[in-house]
């Protein structure tokens, strides 16, 4: 049972903070973290791993410092880690970024699984494991919360916003985990010294991973960026005023215009 | 000189910090509050490997170089110190003379069980005549054929009334006084003639447990006595307590960073004569005089540990390292409940628990003025 | 002169434009084109009434359509899918072409129909039992071969679990760009497609163009656009399209549906919360909270002040020395709003206050407050939400 695990390492968005005075997102001193979506499918791969016998490589796309997210990986039971790093890269949108790393899991071949988490909380897009899906040609199961191996094939429950489903595919496939799927846990010492004494981390270029430059980076990509800027901060509302009836009036009209309230 | 951590070092780092801050610190309070052993915290640290992190990896341990074992001890002591002191007294006090002076058979049977937490240890010196004249020790093991007849009892044991293993000093022979200090392991559970006295009710560390030992005619089996040969004992406790300062000062330096981090928030919130408190000066002061204590304390522990790890002699600056930690833990929790006025004094704030829980490391492992001997002696050229 | 209205996507309720005050929620009004109000405009904040030229009546010109995928589940559209005929009408207005929806079901209920009575154009509708329930690789080739065939400009579905699945694999196959979740989609002066949506954890708005890649993919969550209004009425096309689609396209089965109740959330992962402080002053009171959060479907949480009145267990307080929470909305009835509440709770989305001092310093953290008795307020406002 051979898995390929895909991560992003992404900035804590919940630690980003906005400049007062410009108004602009403060990117220094964020610390980086390995996505959490991405760590619930690492975990899932490894307890495959685990109980199937196999190996497990991680696969990430990223700027050098990626690598600290890509050792974490190995602290926690990946046997081998693959970064993506090459400039040609920068500035992918999701359609870009999958023809890279689908571009890069045909390079490193012999698979049977494909593991993503189900979106990035920088970009919260849930788009490159289903379009690295399409460019491999495989199926896809997203949002899934829990994971049973079969004989050649693998039995999903994919999450549904009321209930689940439960979908079959034959091997291999890819897979997008959702949160629920299992409980993290942390590293152990001994993993922590094995990822930084014994193994490896590779590094790939785009040459490397025989990928059509026109089909990477930032100028092949369909989607760009026009502009930013940030919401302002939340500061004092407005008082509501009038009779009882007037003021609650009033507060349901703005709940539901704000569709805060009012069925799915 | 290189003042930075390796990057294993800090991937260890950030591992204990999310661990303490998800798995350790909430429960600190009721740990305190309604004296609760921290068996689950201890259980998920054995899975994390901390419990073996002085072990040598052939046992089954993590084998961690010092500095970063004195990473985790000041953010697991940041979290809770009932755990922080459960932990201490079995990876560094219990562990560190079988690891050092044990026999390869008695590695063999103990460490690995130590390593994985299936065992928990204690290390027994303190006795009611015995405290800081740690050579005074009247537990008598009498050597009888195959084994040691042991009489005698401590007091004031950590982990004393839950251990697996308990590393004990007796004398083997009192008129060699230090020459005739012996260390024997035995397995508590298992051994007749031992039994538990009373259980301490304390001020500071309340979830951790602190307990009498009674040994009447305990019979031990010679090959428990650590290193095969009598009168060690004295060295190897020494050797013990130089090692477990580093330990206990970063112990301090924990507390400390964990009642000033409470402080920094708190003068951000706070609001007096229509100004936030950091806008005081008098605030500012007390602030960058706190932080500047624990970086120097930190520092210093750091050293010992970097001493120790290249293998020289650390004894001062093991003993600067606990004295100064334990002195900054001191100022630096009382300066803490200061800055939070009345609430710092409510139990509803940890403040006051950060408070009491400093107090001891001022008095265990050797007291401050012993600390204050062993570096004038190092100063002075006498042997202690 | 300029007519415009704060925009939904403002985060302020009332924006201070050289001395101009709008207020968010308030109808399109005349201001002069001050910079002050360009820029506002520019950063999405204000929306600027376009003339409104009768286009229903005008010719629209064919093809280059905008595209709604139609999501139906168990023979329902679901409702997102409304909303978004909505917006696609009004930039299909921009664009002078028409409104088109896909629909992929076994039978035809009527659902082309309610299409057509929400704003579609034309329906393009493909029957068949193998397209009964949503599956990736059936719905991918039906509607990739049909953007393929039919060249629509836009083309918009909703961000639901399937629209999130399905939208990026057809951006992939046929080689163009997708958006995910818009928070706003407008037609720029040279006749792009204007995506704006959150990122960085909403910290940052960016605004996204597709520019040569066809069609300009976007997806949008439900309760973002507004739905217009149902219009029996209406007359549209609709058009058969052939489901070329096999179980041999695919090597996933769906085995089994089951439909289940959401699962309980706790105050952290909360969506709304209502909040009950000292304010309500004794503890069989809480029952009004409690009564709150039950019609809004929300989780309850308390200040301090309550709980050590044990009026409520201490796993439902917020604040520093409880739980820190960030819902959509956050609802405090009677809480006084002490820092070390304000310090649990400010990074909701919304927050709502009622409490009867004015001088409260919840109501600095409020986006909406009402000063008046609890007692008297809530009541009326579990009557409001009940209609």
């Amino acid at each position: 049972m051979n898995i390929i695990v895909c991560i992003k390492q992404v900035p804590d968005t919940n630690e980003v903070k906005i400049d007062q005075k410009t108004g602009t997102l403060i990117r220094e001193g964020v610390p980086t973290i390995m996505n959490p979506d991405d760590k619930h499918a690492l975990i899932e791969a490894i307890k495959i791993k685990n109980k199937h016998k196999g190996k497990v490589t991680v696969i990430s796309m990223g700027p050098p410092q990626a690598e600290e997210a890509l050792r974490e990986s190995l602290a926690f039971g990946a046997d081998e880690a693959i970064l993506l790093c090459d400039r040609a890269f920068a500035g992918s949108d999701t359609w870009a970024t999958a023809n890279a790393i689908g571009a890069a899991i045909k390079h490193i071949g012999n698979y049977d699984l494909l593991l993503f988490g189900r979106q990035a909380i920088d970009g919260d897009t849930a788009q490159v494991g289903p379009q690295v899906a399409e460019f491999l040609s495989l199926p896809q199961i997203t949002y899934a919360q829990k994971i049973e191996l079969g004989e050649g094939k693998v039995k999903v429950e994919r999450q549904m916003e009321e209930g689940y489903e439960v979908i079959e595919a034959a091997l291999p496939c890819l897979i997008t985990c959702v949160s629920e799927i299992n409980e993290i846990g942390y590293p152990s010492l001994h993993g922590i010294k094995e990822a930084y004494r014994e193994k490896e981390v590779r590094v790939l270029s785009a040459e490397e991973i025989e990928v059509d430059k026109y089909k990477i980076g930032l100028l092949s990509s369909p989607t760009s960026v026009k502009k930013s800027f940030t919401p302002p901060a939340k500061g004092q509302g407005q008082i509501l005023k009038g009779s009882t009836k007037e003021v609650v009036e009033k507060l349901v009209s703005i709940l539901k215009e704000k569709e805060i309230i009012g069925a799915f | 000189m290189n003042f930075d951590f390796t990057p294993e070092q800090l991937a260890i780092k950030k591992m204990i910090t999310q661990f303490v801050d998800s798995e350790i610190k909430p429960y600190a309070a009721d740990a305190d509050q309604k004296e609760i052993f921290p068996a689950e915290q201890i259980k998920k640290l054995a899975r994390l490997g901390v419990m073996g992190m002085s072990i040598p990896k052939k046992y089954g341990g993590a084998e961690l170089d010092n500095i970063s074992q004195a990473i985790i001890m000041e953010e697991v002591s940041r979290g809770c110190n009932a755990t922080a002191v459960t932990m201490g007294a079995h990876a560094s006090l219990t562990c560190h003379p079988i690891v050092n002076f044990g026999t390869e058979d008695q590695k063999k049977r103990f460490l690995p069980k130590l390593a994985s937490g299936e065992y928990l240890g204690a290390f027994a010196l303190t006795e009611p005549n015995a405290g800081s004249d740690a050579v005074n020790v009247q537990t008598t093991a009498i050597r009888d054929g195959d084994k040691y007849i042991v009489n005698g009892n401590k007091i004031f044991i950590t982990n004393g009334g839950k251990a697996d293993l308990i590393c004990i000093v007796t004398t083997t022979d009192k008129s060699k006084k230090h020459n005739g200090l012996s260390i024997f392991a035995f397995e508590p559970k298992k051994t007749e003639g031992f039994s538990l006295g009373k259980k301490e009710d304390k001020l500071g560390l309340r979830g951790s447990n602190t307990q009498e030992l009674v040994f009447r005619d305990m019979r031990l089996p010679k090959d428990n006595l650590i290193g095969g040969v009598e009168g060690e004992g004295f060295k190897i406790a020494m050797s013990v307590f130089n090692s477990g300062r580093i330990g206990i000062g970063m112990q301090g330096v924990g507390i400390a960073q964990a009642a000033f981090d409470e402080c920094l928030k708190y003068v951000q919130e706070r609001e007096q004569f229509g100004r936030k408190l950091h806008k005081f000066q008098a605030l500012q002061f007390m602030l960058a005089d706190m932080a500047t204590k624990i970086e120097a304390a930190r520092l210093l522990c750091y050293k010992a540990a970097d001493i120790k790890d290249k293998g020289k002699r650390y004894v001062k600056a093991a003993a600067m390292a606990k004295l100064y930690g334990s002195d900054v833990a001191m100022e630096v929790t009382r300066a803490a409940i200061q800055i939070h006025g009345g609430y710092g004094y409510m139990k509803d704030y940890p403040l006051e628990r950060f408070y009491r829980d400093a107090k001891i490391t001022e008095i265990y492992e050797g007291t401050s003025e012993i600390q204050r001997l062993v570096i004038a002696a190092e100063l002075l050229g006498r042997g202690f | 002169m300029v007519k415009v209205k704060v925009a939904m996507q403002c985060p302020e309720t009332q924006l201070n434009l050289g001395g101009i005050v709008l207020i968010r929620g308030n109808d399109f009004e005349d201001v002069p084109n001050m910079p002050e109000v360009q820029q506002a405009i520019d950063n999405g904040y204000l929306e600027v009434l376009k003339e409104e030229k009768n286009l229903e009546k005008k010719e629209k010109k064919e093809g280059e359509e905008v595209l709604v995928f139609a999501e139906q589940r168990h023979n329902k559209i679901s409702r997102v899918v409304f909303e978004l005929l909505g917006k696609a009408r009004e930039l299909a207005d921009k664009l002078n072409v028409k409104t088109a929806a896909i629909l992929l079901t076994d039978k035809d209920s009527g659902l082309s129909q309610d299409l057509i009575n929400y704003g579609a154009d034309k329906v393009y509708l493909a029957e068949s039992p193998i397209l009964k329930n949503y599956q990736t690789d059936f719905y991918t080739k039906v509607v990739s071969e049909h953007i393929r065939k039919t060249k629509p400009q836009v083309a918009i579905y909703g961000a639901t679990h399937i629209g999130r699945d399905l939208a990026p694999r057809i951006a992939q196959r046929i080689n163009t760009g997708l958006t995910a979740d818009c928070t706003g989609l407008d037609i720029t002066e040279d006749g792009l497609l204007l995506q704006t949506r959150p990122a960085f954890g909403g910290n940052l708005m960016a605004q996204i163009i597709c520019k040569k890649h066809r069609p300009q993919m976007s997806t949008a969550r439900p309760g973002v656009f507004k739905m217009r209004e149902k219009d029996g009425s209406r007359k549209g096309e609709i058009v058969k399209i052939a489901a070329n689609v096999s179980e041999k396209d695919s090597k996933l089965k769906v085995l089994e549906i089951i439909k289940e109740a959401k699962k309980k959330v706790n105050l952290e992962e909360a969506k709304i919360i209502v909040s009950g402080g000292r304010g309500l002053g004794e503890k069989k009171n809480f029952s009004l909270v409690e009564d709150l959060a039950r019609l809004l479907k929300a989780e309850v949480g308390a200040s301090r002040a309550a709980v050590d009145s044990g009026w409520i267990a201490k796993d439902h307080q917020v604040g520093q020395t409880g739980k820190t929470v960030r819902p959509k909305l956050y609802i405090a009835i009677g809480i006084s709003g002490a820092i070390q509440h304000k310090a649990g709770m400010q990074n909701s989305d919304m927050v709502i206050a009622i409490n009867k001092d004015s001088s409260a310093p919840i109501f600095e953290v409020a986006d909406y407050g009402i000063v008046g008795d609890l007692f008297k307020v809530v009541p009326e406002l579990i009557n409001e939400l009940k209609k």
